[in-house]
């Protein structure tokens, strides 16, 4: 058994380049997952690579490290357009799982009800991976193929998430869950608009914990442009969440989660709408 | 391995790290930080909370290796270095903010870190702070009152009877020196683990066990064949019927089939899903529907009913034919997790022909008495040790941990220690029984009831446990706290293929009272009365028998309960009607119910003993036995003997329940302890008190200390001659048993002494829209006979409240789908709202001082009270509990349709 955490990302990647690795970053979703059973031989921490911490303006877009915790995230001096990101960070578990859990950590689980990844796939995150091969990018939505599935190869990490910035974008997200804190969503919702004048002139809405992996809805969001930012709830239709496909598990029935979802897309609009 | 170092708590330290290792693991055995508690293992309970680099941060899904250069600090290092630590302890003290104290490391670690950044902290942000922490015992109310006031200071207290006075064991466990059950095994204890049924019900065959034992290193394997005994446990004759290990058939997913033990390193690296064992699946039956159409669990147990319980008063079907109003209900509710933060957790050792256990319980004789059999092993070779038990509630009367090292030790002949895993505790040890009751109730046109009949079906799981027990309190207390000429009530307790269901906090009364006092509500609708004032015109009094026929004459507090929640239901009323005219989606609504609970064992002898002694030199020592599972029993019984015997509390030293040393003051349970111990340990003391007075020729007088003992009376100061001797130089031995009287084949008779009453008032806030609740306060008036100790009464209410609410809202255990505390939802710091005690004062002629019991009062009326509530304010009335969102949208609608 041995566990690696080196400072230099190339280290890191040369390391999984000579066999398979566990990976861990704030260790929140590995470690109950492993449960009591003995740990893998091999493991990768990332905590101490530098490079992968942090939000930053990068060329025309914004770069989120891959190691960024949800901390980081409510800390940051950032704009109204990651405002949705900073409310979902703020309702990860509690104070003690923000300051260890990550935001790559957060995608590379999976989780159909993850509160990160419908507003990561509303801002039209891409993803930047690396291995000692080289790197490449793509589409979060791409990314995450299904529940607990993602497009990960062997011998790669996640280094960082990239962001179309949106000039005077403002975002809301909210989840809903049957306690305080310390919950998995029942249902969850990102908005993110951005406007001319009082009119919208571009949507983006994902709904999470509604369908395998957390998804945009075309539909919503065209329902939403060219609308005035005070009437916007009233616009979006149940018949716009077709595309979703909740199911009955012990926090709710799928009938209720379609319901659900359009409430909270309705209230995250009205918020937006102020 | 590789060595890694850091700063603990400003000392340096260092760590192997070779792979994965957990930093609270590190940290409790590497680097005796005991103070660092383990609860889930996941992340879900927070109790593991340390803080790296001044951030809190769970230490169970931490890597060790990510400590490295860095700070990290717990309780006890804050304690004595952070001057802001060392004034919270203090609040969390006065406010009696830890009951069992499990969850307090966690806690204040926790606060320490918000009050280094916002001295002054809203309690908003208290909250979002003690957010990842979770708590069983206080309903969080008063921890957060201590968070606020972690400047404020200390009052003088008084420790007689009636004295809000903190608990006597309070410092130990704010300070991070409480030991519980994981905390006191020897390091060089073998570890075990048991083996679990992955399946509800299945046939089992091992492999080589010889074999796989020497392939692994493994020193020793359990299994139903190396039982010396009986392999045979339970709790009421003639129902001791679950094995330790399931031979050849497991009966529920969860039950001991093996176990092994080897050193610690090896246990813990050890691939269970290797070992040998192959399963052939049967048929299950996790319902009473579907237990009745298959094969028997127990032979003997026709159509799998363990048991049937009975009360019937007059003629109930005569009474509702001339009713003028009948409403009939029918309810449901499912398992409910005790969900104590500290798993079961001991270590048991072979030492000089005796086993020795050390470790958590609620029962230590009980325990002693079980084991006897299982081991084949007499009385005087099984000493119980108990350590201070992280919450129990009932689950820990009944023996888990116990059988597994005591046999291992006994074998190996070397001290073995085991921790159950959060998935352990919950798959395997006992539940809330899931019930399925039907109530139907008459009133006439002026309000007063006319007939009650009452129909439940519980669930009691593959073994009997408490079941019996349930299934005969239930009859008792199905109709509530009112006058009832026209009764019946009959339940029915039925093996499942699922874990077994046994003691919780109320014996199966809180489901009862869901499914009657929704009923009561419904009467009150019809006849247009208004709910609190039905259920005053129909409260039990004085001179009215009970269901069982009982006559009280002059200890019954249910009316007074309701009348000192009037007020707050009239302002509630008015507020919701206001409210709710401005419209909107959000409506408000108040609900009210009532509760009763017979303190102590149904018709059974229930005795304590407590023996007390004062030294030569004038020390006075208490043999408490009676468990303190964190409701405050070391304080209350130590109260009661102080004030019997005329001294101060800080002069009554405790020995605790070793069975060595403690006689039996019975089990923590059944609310018994503060009136059945508390009558003991008041007659001890008055013992004493008379001896000290004879010693001394004094007929009255006062008890000094003043290099030893002395009687003051009539202004003559007195030395108590005492002989210098080994042991006690004076002792008193002195028992207490409840009168009851059996009940006969009605039901009929006197089955507890005394019983405690309880109205409790919610008020909540329902989203018609997303169906979610916001219990915005409960007022909760209980007469506890007398308060012995108001602080710990309104401790027990506020934690019996957050319970109620869990039932209410969102606890549901599901066999093989929420073994953990991420999908078996307990309410948060967030959930429980604020909580307005009334604390009634009906004395009891039988109670020390007049006290009643109240452990299990607290919560009956919480859930029934919220349901009210929300159809107050929706029109949803719930039929089956947890009323979670969709449930509650699902009846809204149902509603406005019906
Ligand atoms: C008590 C509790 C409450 C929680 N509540 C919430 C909640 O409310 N909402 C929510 O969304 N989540 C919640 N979570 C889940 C979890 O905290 C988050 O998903 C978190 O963001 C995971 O980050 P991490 O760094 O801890 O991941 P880790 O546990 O370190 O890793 C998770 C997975 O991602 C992989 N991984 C991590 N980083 C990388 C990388 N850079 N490249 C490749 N693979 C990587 C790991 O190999 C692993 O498979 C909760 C967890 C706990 C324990
Ligand atoms: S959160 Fe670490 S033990 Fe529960
Ligand atoms: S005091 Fe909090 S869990 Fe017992």
């Amino acid at each position: 058994m041995s566990l690696y955490r080196p400072q230099a990302l190339d280290r890191a990647l040369a390391f999984l380049g000579e066999g398979p690795a566990a990976v861990v970053a704030g260790g929140t979703d590995v470690f109950p997952a492993l449960g009591l059973r003995p740990a893998p031989a091999r493991v990768l921490d990332l905590s101490a690579v530098e490079g992968l911490r942090g939000i930053a303006r990068a060329g025309d877009g914004w770069r989120i490290g891959a190691a960024t915790t949800w901390t980081d995230v409510v800390r940051a001096d950032l704009p109204p357009l990651f405002d949705a990101l900073k409310q979902a960070a703020r309702q990860v578990g509690s104070v003690q799982i923000q300051n260890t859990g990550t935001v790559a950590g957060n995608i590379c689980n999976a989780s159909p009800a993850a509160d990160g990844v419908p507003v990561l796939i509303a801002m039209e995150a891409e993803v930047e991976l690396a291995s000692h091969h080289g790197t490449r990018r793509m589409p979060l939505c791409d990314f995450i193929t299904g529940p607990r599935k993602t497009d990960l190869r062997e011998g790669e990490i996640v280094t960082a998430l990239h962001l179309p910035h949106r000039d005077g974008a403002r975002s809301a997200f909210g989840k809903l869950g049957s306690r305080t804190y310390l919950v998995i969503s029942i249902v969850s919702a990102a908005v993110i608009l951005w406007t001319e004048g009082r009119i919208v002139s571009g949507a983006r809405v994902a709904v999470g914990a509604a369908s395998p992996v957390p998804m945009r809805l075309p539909d919503v969001e065209a329902a939403l442009v060219g609308r005035a930012l005070s009437d916007l709830p009233g616009a979006v239709l149940a018949n716009h969440l077709a595309a979703l496909t909740p199911i009955d598990d012990v926090r709710a029935t799928a009938a209720y989660r379609r319901e659900a979802a359009l409430v909270m897309i309705r209230r995250a609009l009205e918020g937006l709408g102020q | 391995m590789t060595k890694i170092a850091f700063t603990l708590n400003g000392q340096p330290a260092e760590a192997g790290v070779g792979g994965l290792e957990r930093l609270s693991t590190t940290l409790r055995r590497d680097l005796g930080c005991t103070d660092v508690k383990i609860g889930c293992d996941a992340g879900d309970c927070g109790a593991c909370t340390v803080l790296i680099d001044g951030e809190p941060v769970c230490a169970c899904i931490t890597p060790t290796a990510q400590a490295e250069g860095r700070r990290v600090e717990t309780l006890t290092g804050l304690h004595t270095g952070d001057p802001v630590m060392t004034r919270l302890t203090r609040a969390f003290e006065r406010h009696g903010a830890a009951q069992c104290g499990i969850c307090t490391p966690g806690m204040l670690v926790s606060a320490a870190a918000l009050l280094r950044a916002v001295p002054a902290p809203e309690e908003a942000q208290v909250r979002d702070a003690l957010g990842g922490v979770l708590c069983r015992c206080t309903g969080y109310r008063k921890i957060i009152d201590a968070v606020l006031d972690w400047q404020g200071r200390d009052a003088p207290e008084e420790g007689r009877v009636g004295g809000r006075v903190r608990r006597v064991d309070g410092a130990r466990k704010v300070e991070g020196r409480e030991v519980f059950g994981d905390d006191a095994a020897p390091e060089d204890a073998a570890v075990l683990r048991v083996i679990r049924s992955p399946h509800h019900h299945a046939r089992f065959r091992f492999g080589d066990l010889d074999a796989y034992a020497k392939a692994e290193g493994i020193d020793l394997i359990l299994t139903a064949a190396d039982i010396p005994g009986e392999n045979a446990f339970g709790i009421v004759p003639g129902f001791i019927d679950q094995p330790v290990y399931a031979d050849g058939t497991a009966r529920f997913r969860g039950e001991a089939v093996a176990a092994v033990v080897g050193n610690a390193a090896l246990i813990a690296a050890l691939d269970l899903s290797r070992f040998p064992v192959t399963w052939e699946e049967k048929a299950e039956a996790l319902t009473p529907d579907a237990a009745r159409l298959t094969g028997d669990l127990h032979g003997g147990r026709a159509g799998n009913v363990m048991c049937r319980g009975f009360v019937r008063k007059g003629d109930a079907g005569a009474a509702l034919a001339r009713a003028d109003v009948v409403a009939e209900g029918t309810c449901e509710t499912g398992f409910i997790e005790h969900a104590y933060i500290e798993p079961e957790a001991g270590f048991a050792r072979w030492v000089d022909g005796r086993v020795e256990l050390t470790g958590g319980t609620q029962a230590p004789q009980m325990n002693r008495e079980a084991l006897m059999a299982i081991l084949g092993l007499p009385e005087s070779a099984i000493r119980i040790l108990p350590t201070a038990v992280g919450g129990g509630f009932g689950s820990k009367l009944d023996i888990s941990w116990q059988p597994h090292v005591a046999l291992a030790a006994m074998g190996l002949k070397r001290p073995v220690r085991v921790l159950y895993s959060r998935a352990d505790s919950m798959s395997s040890t006992t539940k809330r029984h899931p019930a399925r009751m039907t109530v139907r109730a008459g009133a006439t046109k002026d309000g007063k009831l006319c007939g009650f009949s009452f129909e439940g079906v519980f669930n009691t799981g593959a073994y009997a446990s408490w079941g019996p027990t349930v299934a005969n309190r239930v009859p008792v207390h199905a109709g509530g706290p009112y006058a009832h000429d026209d009764y019946i009530a009959k339940s029915e307790a039925v093996h499942t293929h699922c874990v077994p269901a046994g003691a919780f906090r109320g014996f199966g009364v809180p489901q009862a009272a869901i499914a009657q006092e929704a009923v009561f509500d419904d009467l009150a609708l019809a006849l247009g009365m208004d709910r609190l004032e039905f259920r005053l015109l129909n409260a039990l009094d004085n001179g009215i028998p009970t269901t069982t026929g009982q006559v009280f004459d002059g200890a019954v507090g249910i009316k007074p309960c309701l009348e000192a929640l009037l007020p707050a239901w009239h302002e509630g009323l008015a507020k919701a009607r206001d409210f709710n005219a401005k419209g909107g989606v959000l409506k408000k609504g108040v609900g009210v119910a009532c509760g009763w609970y017979g303190c102590g064992n149904t018709s059974l002898p229930n005795p304590s003993t407590i023996r007390a002694g004062i030294t030569a030199d004038g020390r006075i020592v208490l043999h408490q036995g009676a468990m303190d599972i964190g409701q405050g029993a070391n304080t209350v019984i130590a109260q009661i003997f102080a004030e019997a015997l005329g001294v101060p509390l800080e002069k009554v030293e405790l020995v605790g329940p070793d069975t060595d040393v403690t006689p039996d003051a019975g089990k923590t349970s059944a609310s018994r302890q503060t009136f059945v111990s508390g009558n003991a340990a008041r007659l001890a003391g008055l013992q004493l008190r008379s001896e000290l007075l004879r010693l001394t020729n004094c007929q009255d007088g006062i008890i000094g200390f003043d290099d030893g003992l002395t009687v003051a009376a009539e202004g003559v100061t007195h030395r108590v001659p005492l002989e210098p001797t080994e042991g006690y130089a004076l002792e008193a031995v002195d028992s207490y048993d409840p009168p009851t009287l059996p009940l006969d084949e009605n039901g009929q008779g006197v089955p507890y002494a005394v019983y405690g009453y309880t109205a409790q008032m919610a008020e909540v806030t329902v989203d018609t829209d997303l169906g979610t609740v916001t219990v915005d306060r409960i007022h909760a008036a209980h007469d506890v006979g007398r308060a012995i100790n108001p602080l710990l009464v309104e401790g027990q209410i506020h934690g019996g409240v957050a319970q109620g609410l869990g039932l209410a809202l969102m606890e549901e255990y599901i066999p093989g789908r929420t073994d953990n505390l991420h999908d078996y939802l307990i309410p948060t710091i967030g959930d429980v709202p604020p909580i307005t005690s009334h604390i009634v004062e009906v004395t009891d002629p039988h109670g020390p001082y007049g006290a009643k019991g109240l452990g299990e009062h607290v919560l009956i009326p919480t859930a029934p009270a919220i349901l009210s509530a929300i159809r107050h304010a929706s029109g949803a009335r719930i039929s089956r509990v947890p009323a979670t969102p969709d449930r509650v949208l699902a009846a809204i609608r149902a509603a406005k349709e019906g």
